[in-house]
């Protein structure tokens, strides 16, 4: 299909709030982006317009009762039929911050044999607790199975900028090696906090800004067309957005969170 | 005689038996309604009901109470002053929107005359800006204090239609490690309230997705006492979309939060001095923020700006609906009519009063034409927000409440806008001081190491962090900046999608110079609000202020007052930077004593293209370091004097003239390009920020003392510590060299160093010899090891 035609739907409710941010970043890519709340899905709309699916960062529902959870358990509610067969045909769903969080509260990740009906992970408190805004790196350590990183080698180093007080991945302790093993092996694991150098992070603040479980900071579903991770691409999708521009005397462009807008507007071109 | 008569009514509502009151009696039911009035007010309003031969019932007792209160009239601001023998009419008038009369700048849209001041931005587009004071609350509870205060300066902007992008806070804490055993009964550790506060704010602002981009915070005795919390906010508007134009007629729509026994009583208790028992007695007064309600809000306001559909809208802050209705209708000369019992509420039994009074968050109040009431409500009710038409404006003149049919309170509303003027004493003395002598330090790397990791200037860093300084994408200067996590001397912001115009977000305080003269307090202020703006390329600046005061009835409090208000006038003026808006808290005192009086000063500057921004941290080896402005023997008050053990009396002072010539040539440095780094001299001094500049970048500065500019100083620590005024370090490229003199001709400026590859600061002395010698690794860790 042609870029002009790819549209993409950013989902939001009470307390969604980087949905503009991220509909300008696809905007500047040449893709048609609609802000929609999910009372207007519910009533006059459906998931099925659209070729790919986001649900942007904020705090919907005030992260009361646990980050995510209360979206998640609405969706699966008044729209999961639809929901399911968006993810089953395989048209991309992203989840940033606290959309990873729905992803993972609603089961769609990591989905290890299928859609869960209950959570199989967590995105729990921080540790050192507390909301925390930093620049992080992250490495790319998909083989290739995930679209949202298509157009970026494995091993690559990415600048981008977490904002989070609940992002510190995380399985149940008992099945914990079982798990990570399953999620290596699936080739689900996507990014991990690491150093400038693309060092692994080995747990360590500030460079894992969490305390996650080996260093996650994003994971996709078995098929690779739902991926969910905790910083913020589109917050790093202008030069001007860089921390440290004011250093540089030759500026990219783009910051690295365009890398993945554009392999999945790649893959849908491609696909569909 | 029974002061009180319940009428028969099956909710509670009593009439109050003023009528035939005694001075004394009228006193009793002030303090016994709570609602804080004095006897001139009492007895003004008697006056007013006897013209009427009727008693007044409670709840009209009450809108009165709160709409006369400080918190809501500004009476001091407002009033007569007697100071030293002159009479002044206006504190406001006199000194604060003279700026702007006089100054006339055509970008300034619509200044004190709403909760926000709006000033003209880009091809039709307004920024609306607002700062807020919360200190009473936080000071009970100040997790909830601090965040109701970021909610209601949100709605504030939301009360001009605009949409919220960034958030400012400037707080003020007592020392952290202040001694347990010399709190008195009632006051909260500084530590408790410094974590409350901190997570308050970023609870709030995190949640409602607003960036918080600028802000400052400082330690002083004084605030063991009264915290300080100023809660910031600024907006963007289509300037078209901005309708204000509310006919008889017009529901009263009430949308939200329901209303609840919480913030009962906020305006009152807002005007009076903390106690001992504040926290038993005004719990209730401070309010209980959910920020998910307020973004639920905020997208239904802008659909419905976007849309055109109401008439007016304001938002309910101090004194509840009492202030927004009675406002409201004031402003567009209707009467208005409210059913009291329509209003959604928390819990059942809530007397009439306390419904139409209650300070409960995330409400707003819109004006809405008949016919566009479906749409308007159809629109809170897609986003999940619960709205109802309460009442309708009148072309009466009246205020008229009602419940379950029955009316409550009738009041004329310029009655109501009318309270008796106030006449305050006040007298200024200038304090006995002394500069104090002592001989130069041997070691004056270690006073710096100490200078940096002290309360005042250490890094903010780990508090920084706890804030969202990036939703919405839009931050193109950070609150931290360089290789290091460096302190920016002001944030910058790129508002439109489709513009690189930018607004550059800057503010400047410096309490500890007013304890010498709260002149040259305002002053510096000032003078360190708009050097930060200019720092990063802001120009076209414009001012907030906000006072934080001790109990205006004391002549000495308000002779402190008048005197800060004299400095806003002239030096504002001079600068050419009008005020747009600003709001004061009064009664700042406990059982410690009064409040440090302080001014806060927020600038707002543009940018015309952001491309040009320049941040604080050195770029590159070989550059040259320039000093611009002079150095004075100007240390009364500094953070040296202060860590020696000394006030002194030498108060820095701001001389206009040089300052608005620096200021101009910086501006056309910065615009061609030729400036690296640019950071302002504040606290600490010259030591301090080329230290700062060195370690953010990650490179090493070398300088000579001898090549400062400066007048009657002779002694090392003085020029590396003192806090004269507009001063500047820049970093520029040798290439540069010729450009920037040129530019800089008249100005007083030196070129006193050079970037360096070595990871050290060095400073030589006037004998030539090293006087500072550090590596950048150990001046960072002290700067960042304080709150860390």
């Amino acid at each position: 299909m042609k870029r002009h035609e790819i549209r993409v739907c950013i989902l939001r409710v009470g307390g969604t709030n980087c949905d503009m941010e991220t509909k300008y970043a696809f905007e500047d890519l040449g893709v048609q982006a609609d802000i929609l709340h999910v009372n207007h899905v519910v009533k006059h709309r459906s998931l099925m317009e659209y070729n790919a699916l986001v649900l942007p960062g904020g705090f919907s529902y005030g992260d009361y009762v646990r980050a995510g959870a209360i979206w998640a358990k609405w969706m699966l509610a008044k729209m999961g039929r639809e929901l399911m067969s968006f993810v089953d045909e395989g048209r991309p769903v992203l989840g940033i911050c606290n959309g990873f969080q729905v992803l993972v509260e609603a089961g769609l990740l990591p989905a290890f044999d299928g859609i869960a009906p209950y959570p199989e992970a967590v995105l729990a408190p921080n540790n050192p607790p507390g909301f925390h805004c930093r620049w992080v790196y992250i490495r790319h350590e998909n083989n290739g199975k995930c679209i949202f990183t298509a157009k970026i080698p494995k091993g690559q180093v990415l600048r981008i900028p977490v904002a989070h007080a609940e992002g510190r991945f995380l399985f149940p302790k008992e099945t914990e090696t079982r798990c990570l093993k399953r999620l290596i092996e699936n080739d689900q694991l996507v990014f991990r906090y690491c150093t400038k150098e693309g060092v692994e992070a080995g747990g360590k603040y500030p460079y894992n800004p969490n305390g996650s479980l080996y260093d996650i900071a994003g994971i996709c579903s078995p098929e690779g067309t739902v991926l969910g991770l905790m910083p913020h691409p589109e917050r790093a999708f202008y030069w001007w957005q860089l921390p440290d521009w004011t250093r540089q005397s030759f500026m990219p462009q783009y910051g690295d969170g365009k890398l993945l807008f554009e392999s999945i507007i790649n893959h849908l071109e491609k696909k569909f | 005689m029974s002061l009180y008569l319940r009428r028969d009514t099956p909710y509670p509502l009593f009439e109050i038996n003023i009528l035939k009151a005694t001075d004394q009696q009228l006193l009793t039911v002030s303090s016994e309604l709570g609602i804080g009035l004095n006897l001139q007010e009492m007895k003004a309003i008697q006056s007013y009901f006897k013209s009427k031969a009727r008693n007044p019932t409670d709840v009209e007792l009450q809108t009165i109470g709160q709409t006369w209160s400080e918190h809501c009239y500004h009476k001091t601001f407002k009033g007569i002053i007697r100071f030293n023998g002159k009479e002044i009419r206006s504190l406001f008038r006199t000194y604060i929107a003279k700026v702007t009369e006089e100054l006339k700048p055509k970008w300034c849209y619509s200044v004190f005359e709403d909760n926000a001041g709006i000033i003209r931005f880009q091809g039709g587009y307004g920024i609306a800006v607002k700062v807020e004071t919360h200190n009473h609350p936080s000071a009970i509870e100040p997790f909830g204090g601090a965040a109701t205060g970021v909610g209601g300066v949100i709605r504030d902007i939301l009360g001009v239609w605009a949409d919220p992008i960034a958030c400012m806070d400037v707080l003020g804490f007592g020392p952290l490690d202040y001694p347990y055993e010399k709190l008195p009964p009632g006051i909260k550790h500084p530590k408790y309230i410094y974590m409350g506060v901190v997570a308050g704010i970023g609870c709030y602002g995190n949640n409602m997705g607003i960036p918080i981009v600028n802000g400052a915070i400082y330690f002083d005795e004084s605030y063991v006492g009264n915290v300080i919390v100023y809660c910031g906010c600024v907006g963007l508007l289509p300037i078209k979309k901005f309708r204000r134009n509310v006919k008889p007629g017009d529901i009263i729509v009430l949308a939200g939060g329901k209303t609840g026994r919480d913030g009962i009583h906020g305006v009152t208790f807002a005007s009076a001095e903390l106690t001992e028992k504040s926290e038993e007695t005004s719990r209730p007064a401070v309010q209980i923020a959910n920020p998910l309600e307020e973004e639920k809000l905020r997208r239904a306001i802008i659909a419905i700006r976007d849309l055109e559909l109401a008439s007016a809208i304001t938002d309910l802050g101090g004194g509840g609906l009492s202030s927004a209705v009675g406002e409201t209708a004031k402003r567009f000369n209707c009467g208005a009519t409210v059913e009291l019992d329509k209003v959604p509420l928390k819990h059942p039994g809530m007397a009439p009063w306390e419904i139409y009074i209650s300070e409960s968050q995330e409400r707003m109040l819109l004006a809405v034409p008949p016919e566009n009431l479906e749409k308007v409500l159809e629109i809170f009710c897609s986003e999940d927000v619960e709205a109802t038409a309460i009442g309708k404006y009148a072309d009466n003149g009246l205020l008229q409440l009602y419940y379950a049919g029955e009316k409550v309170a009738e009041l004329e509303i310029p009655f109501l806008f009318s309270p008796p003027n106030v006449t305050r004493e006040a007298f200024y003395e200038p304090p006995k001081l002394e500069e104090p002598v002592f001989p130069e330090p041997q070691d004056l790397n270690h006073i710096l190491l100490r200078l940096l990791a002290s309360p005042n200037i250490a890094s903010r860093e780990a508090v920084l962090r706890t804030y969202d300084h990036e939703v919405k994408g839009a931050t193109v200067i950070k609150p931290l900046v360089g290789e290091h996590d460096g302190p920016s001397d002001a944030a910058l912001l790129k508002p439109l999608k489709n513009s690189w115009r930018g607004l550059v977000i800057s503010c400047g305080m410096n309490p500890n110079y007013g304890k010498i003269d709260p002149y040259w307090m305002a002053a510096s202020a000032i003078d360190e609000a708009v050097r930060n703006n200019l720092a990063v390329g802001g120009r076209r600046i414009a001012l907030l202020d906000n006072f934080t005061w001790g109990n205006p009835e004391k002549p000495d409090r308000l002779g402190t007052l008048v005197r800060a208000c004299q400095a806003c006038y002239e030096i504002a003026k001079a600068y050419r930077t009008p005020f747009i808006s600003g709001k004061d808290s009064l009664y700042n005192e406990s059982p410690l004593g009064p409040v440090t009086p302080t001014l806060l000063i927020t600038a707002l500057g543009v940018m015309p293209d952001i491309r040009a921004a320049v941040t604080m941290d050195v770029k590159s080896p070989g550059n040259l370091v320039y000093i611009v402005g002079k150095t004075y023997r100007e240390l009364g008050g500094s953070e040296y004097y202060r860590l020696m053990g000394f006030l002194g009396c030498s108060v820095p002072k701001v001389r206009v003239v040089n300052a608005r010539k620096t200021f101009k040539a910086l501006t056309r440095a910065i615009d061609l390009g030729i400036i690296s780094s640019c950071h302002d001299l504040s606290e600490g001094g010259l030591a301090v920020a080329a230290a700062e500049m060195a370690f953010s970048g990650g490179y090493g500065l070398e300088l000579d003392l001898r090549l400062v500019p400066r007048e009657n100083l002779e002694r090392n620590d003085l020029i590396l510590f003192s806090e004269s005024n507009s001063r500047f370090l820049l970093e520029v490229p040798e290439k540069c060299r010729a450009d920037f003199e040129a530019i800089m001709r008249g100005c007083t400026y030196a070129e006193i160093g050079r970037v360096t590859r070595t990871q050290r600061l060095r400073i030589h002395g006037l004998n030539g010899g090293v006087v500072i010698d550090a590596p950048l690794t150990e001046l960072r860790n002290c700067w960042k090891k304080t709150l860390g």
